[in-house]
């Protein structure tokens, strides 16, 4: 019986030490991981899909809570005027969730731009969906008033050889985003207009 | 216990190189040294996450019930394990990106379990921490010689850095008439340039 009791605390012991460490530890190095993200992955991606922008779509982000989950939202200014907002969004894939950000044109309400971050596809099938710039420029300057999908499913996007799970993914990451978006509207629209840009 | 500190940790560093000489935790072994970057990446989060539970399943071996011990070995090493990607992820996410889902394994490299168990929950702390040590680097530096040996014939080039601190870039060694074999950086490759070294190795006799 001592024995046992013996086992049960010292595995419980070690167990509560583990959990509050890395708890500790999580809280220290989640900001750091964000910056990084942000830095090594979004950043860029986002960059490249607003290249006209007048201001970096990265410093001028802010966060939107919808439900449960905070977002990040993305703005660009176009010629004087922040018409321009970054949402984020992810899908299942072929080997895991594919993280991708679409630029939305508030005033014509049509897709700016669409870029995939993050990703598990196999390479050089799936993983073109990234590397592959026609792919996501298919997206580019479609209204947002109908659904995405691919061709084989009566869509409008084309899919990549090889890689139909891959390319149905980003469309319905991009349809959601696109949820998203309609759904936040009046909210980012307040907050546009708050950062006075 | 005539074997002294010292002793414990240069056997890790030849007799007992553990993918060449024990041909153990081969995952991460031809998983991810497709450069010599990645290698030694991998090699010196083993290390650290080795040394680390090494020390603490030494501290607490007289604590540790011995039928519940490998649980609470687990659990010591996948709480190192995270620090480690966490870390690597703060401070390293480039690596952190190449390493991918050989970092989370690095909980199921049985090296790291196997000192646990073998050596450091029936010996002491400084003897466990020279052990730990020495496994680890003999373990980096096999990762790192596959990894070059990989990126050399795959590539041509040597090129990398280890978090920031040491830089090499080495272009065409072998002149720019040199067709790279890509065949060397691909899964098939690992097993076979593997297989050459471990030949090699076999030919130097241990003592």
């Amino acid at each position: 019986m001592g024995e046992m009791i013996k086992m049960v605390v010292v595995l419980t012991v070690l167990s509560i030490v583990s959990g509050g460490s890395l708890s500790g530890l999580k809280v220290f190095t989640e900001p750091k991981i964000e910056n990084q993200v942000m830095n090594l992955v979004k950043g860029p991606a986002i960059r490249q899909i607003l290249e006209a922008a007048d201001n970096d779509p990265v410093e001028d982000r802010f966060k939107i809570t919808d439900g449960e989950e905070e977002r990040n939202i993305f703005v660009g200014v176009f010629d004087g005027t922040a018409d321009t907002v970054v949402v984020e969004s992810s899908a299942n894939g072929y080997g895991g969730k594919i993280g991708m950000v679409v630029a939305i044109n508030m005033v014509e309400e049509k897709l700016r731009g669409v870029a995939v971050t993050t990703h598990t596809e196999t390479p050089g099938l799936g993983a073109n969906a990234k590397s592959d710039p026609t792919f996501a420029a298919q997206f580019t300057g479609k209204s947002i008033t109908d659904s995405f999908g691919v061709t084989t499913d009566g869509g409008q996007i084309s899919a990549l050889s090889g890689a139909t799970i891959t390319s149905r993914a980003v469309a319905t990451g991009v349809n959601q985003a696109v949820e998203t978006y309609k759904e936040l509207k009046p909210q980012l629209e307040e907050q546009i207009n708050s950062m006075g840009k | 216990m005539a074997k002294s500190i010292a002793s414990e940790f240069t056997k890790g560093l030849w007799n007992e190189v553990p993918p060449f000489r024990l041909v153990l935790g081969l995952c991460p072994v031809l998983g991810v040294t497709t450069s010599m970057k990645n290698g030694i990446g991998m090699g010196l989060a083993t290390t650290f996450v080795l040394l680390c539970s090494n020390v603490l399943v030494s501290l607490l071996r007289k604590v540790i019930p011995a039928k519940v011990r490998i649980a609470c070995f687990i659990i010591i090493i996948a709480t190192f394990v995270i620090v480690v990607e966490q870390m690597m992820a703060a401070f390293a996410y480039g690596l952190f990106l190449d390493l991918g889902v050989f970092i989370p394994l690095i909980v199921v490299n049985c090296i790291v379990l196997g000192r646990a168990e073998a050596f450091a929950s029936k010996n002491g702390v400084f003897k466990s921490t020279a052990d730990g040590l020495g496994i680890g680097l003999g373990f980096t530096w096999a990762l790192g010689l596959l990894g070059a040996v990989r990126e050399l014939i795959g590539t041509g080039s040597l090129k990398g850095d280890v978090f920031g601190m040491i830089t090499w870039d080495f272009q065409n060694i072998f002149g720019a008439a040199f067709e790279p074999l890509g065949f060397a950086v691909q899964a098939p490759g690992a097993f076979v340039i593997l297989g050459l070294l471990l030949c090699a190795m076999n030919l130097i006799p241990s003592k």
